[in-house]
């Protein structure tokens, strides 16, 4: 729902003031966003009930090396001080160490993170791919059938808990039909015989040209695609809908169609030319919000992720690594809000 | 319909009347012409039964499912549906159907925390800003966008990760990254009344700014925040199922969906019924929320449609 006030959020920007002054607030309020952010993830490490110094040195060290390391870690200091030191590690790039892989969190991070964007990208690809025509249609047939329909779906969509979707999805596809393979990336038996390259394991295994690992990845692909497809689906062909259906009442489209124009023109070549933009912002939302909705997807499908990272993360009391996921996610949302926002003034004509 | 008896004719024209006698005849009216044209959608009808049905559902509990939803009978695990059992059993020979009837009780406890929770931090922060404006304002909505602009349900995780599991606490969780398009909604509800002659008077009155806000302007916004509630409820009972489902949420051995569907998932491959059954309630619940949220905005914004 946030999301819907976004366009008006970015237009608040454009306002007469110029592009230099809106720039200028665009980096400021980004800016201060993402030190929120950073506020957020601060106050919680304070708060968690675990103590940061012995997760380092373990229960047994003498009081001596945990004094030492406490003041190594600046914990003796105001809490001001520790926020800028906070502040500095992360802009740094460090995000502590995870306590359970013993590598530093950022590193982990690389490594789990494309599974994520995989799965994402091919999920918005199928939203878009399917929601915009479908949305478009159903604005078309407003009030009648097919738009009854549509819309029913995609308030199912709104509605039904991804990760029981993905299980209901495993069971029919993977355990009773067998169309598609089971949790993970990849089988067993093809594991780690293909060198990450990007971490996307289609590109990997394409430019290894491994087609049979590719076609298996494919096959684990499919199914988490498509169950998180229909959530993107769902929320592009419902916002898709009620932009067209305000673009078909205007007048230029009555004049349009009293020119002659085949009703096909008239939908595609100009009421929908006009719905693009707002759409753009739709679609980087959405893939913003896919970012997160990985977290459950992920959990069903055995999927690598940073969604997997971060829960396994909190069942292990692993704070750091539990801090510097959510930053990362938080910090690709701010990212993509961004992006939508400065799309949508290089694209809407009205804002040069 | 047409044969309607003489009583109601002049119920009717009473409640339709051009110039209402009182203030009451005119609101009541009004109600009646928005039902009407909720009443023509069938979309939102149904979500209305839907919702009706799980508080029903909620409220008799007890003598829905007169057993216990905690009872094991481990003589009878796994079991699948049957006329003993409606729904099957789960893996320690507890009734499903007795567990789903009273997992409502639980959805609807967190749903309606949470919105006590989020309503009045909301109509707080928006109504002033909104009424004192300047820094005041400034400051709050720039918190209020940072908040927007998080991930909600990573950020519930880390705030779960960070004061433990649990139902009230994934109800705090909740509520922490659900607040801000309240505070939004009041606010700009706010901004319109601000400067009205009504307000004006008050103020002239030398009421103070606390009184006016509270008194006068908070009371005007909570329709609008009522509004926002019904079309956020999916939200919130599918974030809380998540996080159930996580296992972060209601702790075992108590019936929440999403813990129970976690359950399931062990067993999905030869006992589908455990997974399925309680995803079906959570399906209809959220369901019957967005159809009647749906339905309102359509009655009460027709530009919406």
């Amino acid at each position: 729902m946030a999301q819907q006030q976004s366009a008006p959020a970015a237009a608040r920007f454009l306002l007469p003031s110029g592009h230099a002054v809106g720039a200028f607030r665009l980096i400021v309020s980004i800016a201060l966003t993402f030190l929120g952010l950073i506020a957020v993830t601060f106050v919680i490490g304070r708060v968690v009930p675990i103590d940061p110094v012995l997760a380092r040195v373990g229960d047994r060290a003498l009081p001596e090396v945990y004094e030492r390391v406490r003041l190594e870690m600046g914990l003796d200091r105001p809490l001001y001080e520790q926020f800028w030191l906070y502040l500095q590690k992360i802009l740094q790039g460090d995000l502590g160490t995870s306590v359970i892989t013993s590598r530093p969190v950022f590193e982990d991070i690389l490594h789990f993170f494309p599974a994520t964007i995989e799965l994402a990208t091919f999920a918005t690809l199928v939203g878009v791919l399917i929601g915009i025509p479908v949305g478009v249609a159903a604005a078309v047939y407003q009030g009648r059938l097919l738009d009854h329909v549509i819309r029913v779906l995609a308030l199912v969509g709104y509605s039904v808990p991804v990760f029981w979707l993905g299980l209901m999805g495993l069971l029919l596809f993977y355990r009773h039909l067998d169309w598609v393979a089971g949790p993970g990336r990849l089988d067993i038996f093809y594991d780690g015989l293909v060198d990450p390259v990007t971490g996307l394991m289609l590109i990997d295994t394409a430019l290894a040209e491994e087609w049979d690992i590719f076609w298996n990845a494919v096959s684990h692909l499919v199914l988490p695609t498509a169950i998180l497809g229909y959530f993107s689906l769902a929320y592009i062909c419902r916002m898709t809908r009620s932009f067209m259906i305000e673009q078909l009442r205007q007048e230029y489209v009555t004049t349009a169609r009293v020119k002659g124009l085949s009703e096909f023109r008239v939908v595609w070549g100009h009421a929908f030319g006009n719905v693009m933009v707002p759409l753009v912002t739709v679609v980087a939302l959405s893939y913003a919000s896919l970012l997160e909705g990985a977290v459950l997807t992920e959990t069903v499908f055995a999927w690598p992720g940073l969604g997997l990272y971060i829960t396994q993360s909190l069942f292990n009391a692993d704070i750091d690594a539990v801090l510097g996921g959510t930053i990362v996610v938080g910090t690709a949302f701010i990212g993509l809000n961004l992006l939508s926002d400065i799309l949508y003034r290089v694209l809407d004509p009205r804002t040069r | 319909m047409s044969l309607a008896a003489p009583s109601n004719r002049r119920l009717r024209d009473w409640l339709l009347a051009d110039v209402p006698q009182s203030r009451w005849q005119a609101r009541v009216g009004r109600f009646y012409l928005g039902a009407l044209e909720f009443g023509r959608n069938p979309m939102a009808v149904a979500g209305l039964t839907m919702v009706v049905l799980l508080v029903v559902v909620a409220l008799l509990a007890p003598l829905l499912a007169p057993g216990s939803p905690f009872e094991q009978d481990l003589t009878r695990r796994l079991q699948p549906p049957s006329a003993q059992n409606w729904l099957g059993t789960d893996e320690l020979g507890r009734d499903i159907y007795t567990r789903v009837i009273h997992g409502s009780r639980v959805t609807l406890y967190m749903v309606i925390l949470v919105a006590i929770i989020v309503a009045p931090i909301g109509l707080l922060v928006g109504t002033v800003s909104g009424y004192l404006g300047g820094w005041v304002d400034n400051v709050l909505m720039r918190i209020t966008d940072i908040f927007l602009a998080f991930p909600r349900l990573v950020l519930a995780l880390a705030f779960v990760a960070a004061i433990g599991a649990g139902i009230e606490n994934a109800v705090i969780a909740i509520a922490i990254t659900t607040w801000p398009p309240y505070a939004r909604v009041a606010r700009a509800e706010t901004l319109t009344l601000r400067n009205s002659d009504f307000i004006n008077a008050v103020r002239l009155q030398g009421a103070s700014s606390l009184r006016i806000i509270l008194r006068h302007v908070a009371p005007l916004c909570v329709s609008s925040l009522i509004i926002r509630l019904t079309l956020d409820m999916a939200g919130i009972i599918i974030t809380a199922a998540g996080l159930g489902f996580l296992g972060l949420g209601a702790q075992p051995p108590a019936p929440e969906w999403g813990a129970m569907i976690a359950r399931g998932r062990d067993f999905l491959l030869d006992q589908w019924w455990v997974a399925t059954i309680p995803g079906i309630a959570i399906l209809i619940a959220s369901l019957g929320f967005n159809l009647l949220g749906d339905g309102l905005r359509d009655v009460l914004d027709p530009k919406q449609r």
